[in-house]
This record gives C-alpha cells, structure tokens and sequence, in this order.
C-alpha cells in the first residue's frame, strides 16, 4: 500500500534545478532507499518530505507530494503536525546539549504528548529500547547526550525521532559518520524499525541499501532514473546507468 | 643623531636580507642550500639589526642615570638632600641647553661645562661601540652564511624570541600599572584606615584640603567613606544592565534566527554603529535630552526629580552597551551548529520553541559572557556619569536623584589642581585598584560560569 505519493516534482535552489520532475510511490511499513552518487539530489528529495527545505531560503519546491491523500507541497499544511508524523536522523548524529532523557522527551513535551511524568518516562524508556539503547544508558539518563560514543549518539536520535510515533521516518545517511559495528546496529534497528513505520532512508552505501531495504531507487543528476524492487535493482537493472552505478563503473 | 642611527641600522638590516638572499643563490649554484635563500636573507638581516639595537637600547637606558652619577658626584660634600640633589641635575642640565634662566654660579657653570663634555663622549662612544658591533655580528653572521650553516632554526629561534619579547613587554606593562596602583594606595590607607574607606558612608574629599598644612585627623574618618561611590556604581549599572539586557538579547534572538538575510546584512551595522558612538556623546544625549527630559515628566507626575538624575545616566549608558549584547548574543547564537536546529525542526518544534529550548541553552556560556562584559564596561564607564548623573556622592537608591560613581569621582579628583602627596589625590588610587579588583572579580566570575557550562554542554 502506497504511503508517499510523489508526483513530478521539480526543486530549485534559486535558479538551480536540483530535482526534476521526480515521480515516486513509497510503500507503506517498508525501507525505501534512495541511493546515486554525491549531489545527485536524492537528500533534497527526503527533505522534501518533511518540508525541511523551509528552512533553506532560495529554496522552491514545485509539483505534489501527497501522504496518506494529504498534500505536503501546500501553504496550507500544518508543518509541526507533519513533522510530528515524519521524523527524520540525520547525517551527523546531533543530539541537543541536554541530558539524554530531555533529548528523547523533547518531541513529546513540545507535541504535548505525554499527560503525567510517568508517562513521560514510560514513552523515553519505550522509545530508547526500540533504538536499542536502552540497555546501555538506563543508569545515566541525566548525563548529557553528547557525551555518547558516536552509534550511541546517532540511536539517541533515532529514539528521539521515534519518541512521538511517527508513521514515516526519514534516515539521511544515518551511518555515513559511524563505524562498522554501529553501523551494523543501526541497521538491525532499521529491520525492527519497518515492523511499525515507513521508512526512506538515503545511503552511499550500495550494501546497505542491498541489506536493509526493500526497494531502491536511483537517482541521477536530480533525475530518478529507476526505482523498483531492491533485487531487481541490484540483480537486474532495466537501465544502463543503473548498472553501471551498481557495478561500480562510476559515482 | 640617536635618529641617524637608527636609520642606519635598519637600513642596513635591509640591505643586508637583499644580500643574504643573493649570496644564498650564487651558494645555490654550487651546492643544496639549507633552507630557501629568504632565510639566509633573515638570517643577516636578524644578525645585524637585533644586537645593535638592544645595545642601543639598553644604552639609551643607562646613559642618563650613570651621567647623573658623574655630575652629581661633585655634590657629595655639602650634605644636599636627595630633592635638593634632582633640583641641582635640572638646573646643570637646563644651563646647558641654554634655556636657564636662574643665577648662574661659577660652581653650576662647572657643572653644566662638564655635562656637555659627558654628553660628547657618550655620544661619540655610543656611536663606536654600535659600529663595532655592526662590523662583529655581521661579519659573524656573513661566515656562517658562507659555510651554508643551517638557517632555518636560528631564523625560527629569533622570530620565538621577538614574539616573546613582545608578549613579556604587554605583561610587565599590565603590572606595572597594577603596582603602582596598589603603591599609591597603600600609601593613602596609611592616612586614612582601610575600614573608614570600605565601609564610610560619607564621600567628601574636597573638606580634607587645608592650605598649607595637615588635614585634621577626625575629618579625614569622614570624608573617605567609598560605599556611596560603590552603591552609586552598582545602582546605576543596574539600571543599565535593565535596559541592555532585555533589549540586547531580544534584538540578538532576532538577528539570528528570525531575521532574513536582507535584514540582517543592514541590521547588524546599524546596530553595531551604536558602539561607534563616542561615550562622550552619550553623555550630553543624557544631560542635554533624558534628563531634563525625566525631570519634566517626573514633575508632570508630581514627583520630586533631579535634572541629574541616575536614571537618565543609567537608561542612556544601557543604550550604549545595547550592541555589545545584541552583537555578541548574535554571533554566539549563529555559531550553534544549523544541525542542531535541523533536529529540533525536524522534531517538529517551531522558531520560538528551538529558540527556547536548543539555541539559548546551548549559547548560554557565550550570552553570559557578553553579558559579564557588558557589565564591567557599565561598571567601568565615566563619561556618562561626569555629564548626567552630577557629582554629588549621595548615599540613595531613589533612581531620581543625582548619585555618582568610583569613575566619576576620580575624575573629580584628578582634574584642577592637585598635590600629589595629598591623601586627596591618593584616594584615586585607591579607587582605582577597587575597580579593578571588582572587575577582576567580575571577569574571573564570567569566565568560570562560562566554563562551568561548557562543560555542561559539550
């Protein structure tokens, strides 16, 4: 079932087209990954999402985005409630410089989610055991966030993220920073993770893309070049320059 | 003279980089130099400048005292005291300028005669010496060049001990304007007792004065008394910080995170032009336009007001200290990382909420200090008070009435006639050394309140 329904959508910084006409149906509790070499736009793309380009002003997004039959490309759209259902990690994991409770409560406090601080404290334990942390910070949650190795840090995102029960989640290169063993962490996250949300991640990664998702899509020069069945992309691709990117030939 | 010679020598130095750089490459022609040929160009160049600057240096610096040894030592038989003795060097010295224009006695004549004569040889002796010198260390230095001796680390070694020259120079200057604050004030608390400063209430140091003779003891108790001064300073920085603070802060939330570009392109100067103003001209603002400006609506509202009022000094040097805040809040809140307001918008806060509670925390230690800062410069600043807030040490916390400050009263102090041996004067000194202890204290307190939160947040 489609989640995400984006149609032609074009995206310009200034009068730079970073995106054009990008058509895409993201499925429903599944790992969608977007992968193409570096600038190719596929992170303009996933901020398109949660309308993270707000934040940058030359930005200009043209064409429709629609989730669950809502436009998101709309003036109208109330952007705190949609960022409240799509969460989103980053690159680089940046935790706040608060304790790590107040980082995973911060969703819910400002979305006034939780009506008690037992409750509070039940939605930070729950959310840092889905990010599998919970076993290693239980004892100091009132140490700061960043003080945690850098996996650790980048799971406290994503428990943040996950704090407020987003339907859709949105991962840009969340391992990109990270060691080999986080890596592998996160990525098992990622596989419990799509049990409950969607999940868009963009990676450089051609393994991890390979491991955890399910259908891929490549993106070219702010083109979609092909998107379908990760198998498929990687086993058989329709387009020539999509096997040339899988096999390594360029990007 | 002294000028030729410096010229000289630092022409030298010059001409003698352009000839180490060419004996490097002709060295280069035969075989690898040590470093590139620039070095070999410092190199000479350090060699010839440094040791006969520092001789003329320390020369210039002794050549006076040991000439006054010489003259003065004439003297020695007729039991001179030591003021008597200085008077004696002045008028030898002035005789032989030509500009005395006392009774010359034949002893004088002597004397003056002499001086001339002392001059000339050191003079003449000076310039040899720094000659010879030259020849050495150049010649010196030319040979090491000639042997392709390493240049590089001797070039780096002299640079070292050029900037650390320069830095002990910033530092022996810092304490020795800190001694001799605290001499001068020691010798004040030996007239009037430390406790009668730190904690009299009565400031009136213009009643100690009496002509020609020793104030009287029981009126020196009363007339130091530094607490309205220091209630004065306080009270009026604090309606200062009122006004800054809240201003400041606000305009610095604006500029960094609401503000568009264009606004900020033209904002941020505008602002920043503020702590261009001279202080000066706060201060007829204040005494020509707030004050008398407050005193109207304070009488329209029936209120008994000074034309010199604290509040006017106060409101109008918080103006001034508004773009320190706003300027330094702004810039310590553009430094967050745009990646932790990434997270918080992404969390779907909104402006004000990530303004709250991500930028402001993590900014804090930079907010407080620029706060702090602004504080001793509120704590420090004189002209303001001179012109708006009177002179006039009243002991009041009624922000209407004139009060006046530790700076405004060295001002006072120090300006006409003044005699230096005079407690009067003295007891600028010691308002002096308590400001900057209370500005020591205020930095110091900054700087671990923005190291304890650093720690906390990072």
């Amino acid at each position: 079932m489609s989640k995400i329904k984006a149609e032609n959508v074009n995206v310009y910084y200034g009068s730079k087209q970073a995106l054009f006409d990008v058509s895409i149906d993201i499925a429903e509790k599944e790992v969608t990954a977007l992968i193409g070499p570096s600038g190719c736009g596929k992170s303009t793309f996933l901020r398109c999402l949660n309308r993270m380009n707000d934040v940058i002003e030359i930005c200009r997004v043209e064409g429709s985005i629609k989730m669950d039959n809502l436009e998101l490309n709309s003036r109208k759209l109330d952007v705190v409630r949609l960022r409240e259902n799509v969460g989103m990690v980053f690159q680089k994991p940046n935790p706040f410089p608060k304790t790590i409770y107040e980082n995973v409560a911060y969703g819910p406090t400002i979305h006034g989610i939780a009506q008690s601080k037992e409750e509070m404290d039940q939605i930070v334990e729950t959310s840092l055991k889905k990010a599998a942390l919970w076993n290693e910070v239980k004892d100091r949650l009132d140490e700061i966030g960043t003080g945690l190795s850098g996996g650790q840090q980048q799971r406290l995102c994503i428990a943040r993220a996950i704090s407020v029960s987003p339907e859709v989640i949105l991962m840009d290169e969340p391992c990109s920073a990270l060691d080999p063993i986080a890596t592998a962490q996160i990525e098992e996250l990622i596989d419990d993770l799509k049990k409950e949300v969607t999940i868009v991640i963009v990676t450089h990664s051609m393994s991890q893309a390979a491991r955890v998702s399910q259908k891929t899509g490549f993106f070219h020069l702010g083109k979609l070049i092909e998107f379908g069945p990760t198998d498929k992309i990687f086993k058989n691709p329709d387009n020539q320059q999509t096997q040339d990117y899988i096999t390594g030939r360029f990007g | 003279m002294n000028l030729i010679l410096v010229t000289f020598i630092i022409l030298l130095a010059f001409t003698s980089y352009y000839f180490g750089r060419k004996k490097a490459l002709v060295i280069q022609s035969s075989q690898r130099l040590t470093a590139l040929p620039k070095f070999y160009g410092y190199y000479l160049a350090a060699w010839c400048a440094a040791p006969a600057l520092i001789i003329f240096a320390l020369w210039s610096v002794f050549e006076p005292s040991i000439v006054k040894t010489f003259i003065l030592q004439d003297y020695t038989d007729q039991n001179l005291t030591k003021n008597e003795l200085q008077l004696i060097y002045t008028k030898v010295k002035a005789l032989a300028a030509g500009t005395y224009t006392g009774n010359i006695t034949n002893f004088l004549d002597e004397s003056a005669n002499k001086y001339i004569q002392l001059k000339g040889i050191a003079n003449s002796a000076k310039v040899a010496i720094i000659l010879a010198i030259l020849i050495f260390s150049l010649s010196f230095a030319y040979r090491s060049v000639q042997k392709n001796d390493r240049m590089r680390e001797p070039v780096e070694i002299f640079l070292k001990w050029v900037l650390f020259v320069a830095s002990l120079g910033a530092v022996l200057v810092t304490i020795g304007i800190v001694f001799s604050l605290l001499f001068e004030a020691i010798r004040f608390f030996q007239a009037v007792k430390i406790f009668d400063f730190i904690f009299g209430t009565h400031w009136y140091p213009a009643k100690t004065f009496v002509r020609d003779g020793q104030p009287d003891p029981e009126l020196m108790k009363d007339a130091f008394g530094a607490v309205p001064l220091f209630a004065g300073t306080f009270f009026i920085a604090f309606i200062a910080m009122c006004v800054a603070i809240p201003i400041g802060l606000l305009s610095g939330i604006y500029l960094s995170e609401y503000a568009g570009r264009g606004i900020r392109k033209y904002a941020k100067p505008i602002i920043e032009i503020l702590a261009g103003i001279p202080t000066v001209v706060y201060g007829f603002f204040a005494a020509l336009t707030v004050g008398p400006f407050v005193k109207e609506i304070g009488n329209a509202m029936g209120l008994e007001v000074s034309a010199e009022s604290a509040l006017a000094a106060g409101a109008v040097m918080g103006v001034m200290i508004i773009p320190f805040i706003s300027s330094l809040s702004d810039d310590v809140m553009t430094a967050v990382p745009q990646n932790l307001r990434d997270g918080s918008y992404a969390m779907g806060a909104t402006k004000s909420e990530t303004v709250k509670k991500v930028i402001f925390p993590a900014a804090l230690p930079g907010i407080v200090g620029s706060i702090l800062l602004a504080v001793s410069r509120a704590v420090g600043e004189t002209m303001i008070v001179v012109m708006a807030s009177g002179l006039a040490a009243n002991l009041t916390m009624n922000p209407l009435e004139s009060t006046s400050t530790i700076t405004a009263q060295i001002v006072v102090i120090l300006i006409g006639d003044q005699q230096f041996g005079d407690p009067k004067t003295q007891s600028a000194f010691a308002l002096g050394i308590s400001l900057f202890i209370v500005t020591l204290l205020l930095n110091v307190i900054a700087l671990s309140v923005v190291k304890k939160y650093r720690e906390k947040y990072e």
